[in-house]
């Protein structure tokens, strides 16, 4: 593959389509319906809350694929991006309330 | 012994009917007995792409109804006379006929019939459901495009989930021209992502909208398309056909031989 080949990859839509559409497929094959990843998103946010005070707004939680430490390829992974406003530790929570 | 093929995409408009109207047209052409039946009830089109629009006296509906014999219904072709066709309706819907029915019709048309091929019409809804009931094996046609992927996966998932025997891909309107440049996926592209078996590539080919136009499948003549449609029928048939060399298409000389042929 010659320097301009390398160039031209980064380029071409021909690629655009294909990594779009082997995204696409990762999350049309797990089956996770929008109401099932609502679900879990509300779940997830649940438990984190417990131990941290979370910026729910900005919180986003997708299905996508990732690079296998075991076999060679992809698969899904459940990738989660969860900004934190202030980590609640358990002394602090409880001089909060004595206070 | 007889097979019941289905041809399939999910999505509409990459050519289910061409390739139904082709691989069937060249499976007769090769000596074997087959029927056609256009499963899209209430959007028929099998009928025109074969020539045989004035022909048609029952359907589909009518067969399962029992408004008339099977063997009523079918048209025999124009130029094969061990092809035939079972028209779809054009003024029912697809809740007329349940997948029950459309089993034991192909079980009674594997008597007579070495292959019945089906029509399936877009969609996974009940014409759908209908067109796999009976099926032994699946031809799944793409284009390279985003959008007919996508659906053609999805499908692929439910064949599977159906116990569809065999499942085989077919890479339609592929443009050497582009996928050279870069700006379409390749048949490795696609084959690599739906990960079935590949049983033919078509190229896209203006020769394909004139045999529409005038209702006579091309399969077997000598342009790409209908020679990568014959080659579709040697393998399925079992045959070993190595696929075109598609770049041959867009050759200078070979344009300007078609140039002179027309004239």
């Amino acid at each position: 593959m010659g320097l301009f080949d390398l160039f031209k990859k980064n380029t071409s839509s021909g690629t655009v389509a294909k990594d779009r559409l082997k995204l696409v497929l990762v999350s049309d094959r797990a089956g996770c319906s929008p109401e099932i990843m609502e679900a879990l998103k509300n779940d997830i946010i649940k438990v984190i809350s417990k131990y941290m005070e979370i910026d729910t707004d900005n919180l986003n939680i997708q299905i996508t694929q990732t690079e296998s430490d075991t076999t060679n390829g992809f698969v899904p992974a459940l990738c989660a991006n969860i900004p934190i406003k202030d980590v609640i530790k358990a002394g602090n929570k409880d001089r909060r309330q004595t206070t | 012994m007889s097979e019941v093929i289905v041809i399939t995409s999910g999505k509409g408009g990459v050519g289910k009917t061409t390739t139904t109207a082709n691989v069937g047209t060249g499976l007769a052409k090769l000596g074997h007995s087959v029927v056609l039946i256009d499963t899209d009830i209430g959007l028929r089109n099998l009928d025109v792409v074969m020539g045989l629009e004035n022909r048609i006296v029952y359907n589909l509906v009518d067969v399962v109804e029992g408004n008339c014999r099977l063997k009523q219904a079918l048209i025999k072709d124009k130029r094969y006379n061990n092809l035939f066709l079972l028209p779809s309706a054009q003024t029912r819907d697809k809740t007329s006929v349940s997948p029950e029915q459309m089993k034991k019709l192909t079980d009674e048309l594997r008597e007579e019939f070495d292959y019945i091929i089906l029509d399936c019409p877009a969609g996974i809804e009940q014409g759908f459901k209908n067109a796999i009931a009976g099926a032994d094996r699946a031809l799944v046609v793409t284009t390279p495009e985003v959008a007919a992927i996508r659906d053609a996966d999805r499908i692929i998932g439910l064949l599977e989930a159906n116990n569809i025997g065999r499942t085989d891909l077919i890479v339609n309107r592929l443009r050497m021209d582009m996928v050279r440049r870069g700006d379409m996926m390749s048949t490795d592209d696609v084959v690599d992502i739906l990960a079935i078996t590949l049983i033919g590539v078509v190229p896209d080919d203006e020769h394909i909208v004139v045999a529409t136009n005038q209702g006579e499948p091309l399969v077997g003549d000598d342009s790409m398309a209908g020679r990568a449609y014959m080659n579709i029928c040697h393998r399925i048939l079992g045959e070993e056909v190595p696929l075109l060399d598609l770049d041959v298409s867009d050759s200078f000389w070979k344009r300007l031989a078609g140039l002179f042929k027309k004239n």
